[in-house]
C-alpha cells in the first residue's frame, strides 16, 4: 500500500518537474532579451535539482543528493557570472 | 528497485504529499515564467519553486530517509540553507543588470527611477 502510494506520487512529481523544465526551455528559446534567458536558465537548473532529489527518493539512495548539491552550487555561480556579464560587459575585470 | 516495502503508511503519505506539493509549486512557478508579460513580472514567478517548492521536497526527502534508515538524516538542510541564501542574491543582481540595460537603451517599461517624494522635499528645503 505505502509502496504504491509512493510510487505513483513520485512518478507524478517527476512528470510535473519535467513539464516545469519544458516551460523554462520554451522561455529560454523564446525569451525576447538576454535577461529573460538568464532567469529561465536559473529556473531550469533549480527544476533539474528538484528532479534529481525526487529521483533519489524514488531509488532509495542518498547518492543523488550530492549531485543535487553540486548543481545548486554551480548554478548559483553561473547565474551570478551571467548577471555580472549583463551588467558590466565582462565577468572578471 | 526501491526498498520502500517496509515503510510505514504515515511516512509514505507524508512524503508523497510533500513531494507532490513541492513539484506542483515548481510547475506553477515556471508556468508563470512562461505566461507573464514583462521581465519585471516574470522574475518573481520562479521563486515560488526555489523557496517553498525546494523546502517541501527537502522536508519530504528528510522524512523519507529518516524513517527508512531509522536515524536522523539531516543533510538536506545544507541545500535548504544554501538556496535560501543564494536565490535573493542572484535575483537582485539580475534585476539590477536588467534595469541598467533597460535604462541604457531608453525603454519605457522601466519602473520609476524618481526617489520618493519625501526625499525630494527634503532636498528642496536644503537648497533654500
Amino acid at each position: 500500500m505505502s509502496a504504491m502510494i509512493l510510487h505513483w506520487a513520485l512518478t507524478a512529481a517527476l512528470v510535473m518537474l519535467t513539464l516545469a523544465m519544458a516551460c523554462t526551455t520554451v522561455r529560454l528559446i523564446r525569451g525576447p532579451r538576454a535577461q529573460d534567458r538568464v532567469v529561465a536558465l536559473d529556473a531550469f537548473y533549480v527544476s533539474g535539482m528538484l528532479l534529481l532529489l525526487v529521483f533519489g527518493i524514488r531509488s532509495g539512495s542518498t547518492l543523488y543528493f550530492e549531485a543535487a548539491l553540486v548543481i545548486g552550487l554551480l548554478g548559483f555561480v553561473g547565474t551570478v557570472a551571467l548577471a555580472k556579464f549583463l551588467l558590466r560587459g565582462e565577468v572578471i575585470e | 528497485m526501491s526498498p520502500d516495502t517496509e515503510l510505514p503508511l504515515w511516512a509514505a503519505i507524508v512524503t508523497a504529499a510533500l513531494v507532490l506539493l513541492g513539484a506542483s509549486l515548481a510547475l506553477i512557478g515556471t508556468v508563470g515564467l512562461l505566461r507573464l508579460k514583462t521581465f519585471y513580472e516574470r522574475v518573481h514567478a520562479p521563486t515560488l519553486g526555489t523557496t517553498l517548492g525546494i523546502g517541501c521536497i527537502l522536508i519530504g526527502s528528510m522524512v523519507y530517509f529518516t524513517v527508512l534508515e531509522t536515524r536522523p538524516v539531516l543533510h538536506e538542510l545544507l541545500i535548504a540553507f544554501y538556496m535560501t541564501l543564494t536565490t535573493p542574491i542572484t535575483l537582485v543582481m539580475l534585476v539590477r543588470a536588467a534595469l541598467y540595460r533597460d535604462r541604457y537603451h531608453g525603454r519605457n517599461q522601466v519602473p520609476d527611477s524618481d526617489p520618493p517624494k519625501s526625499t525630494l522635499i527634503d532636498k528642496d528645503r536644503g537648497r533654500d
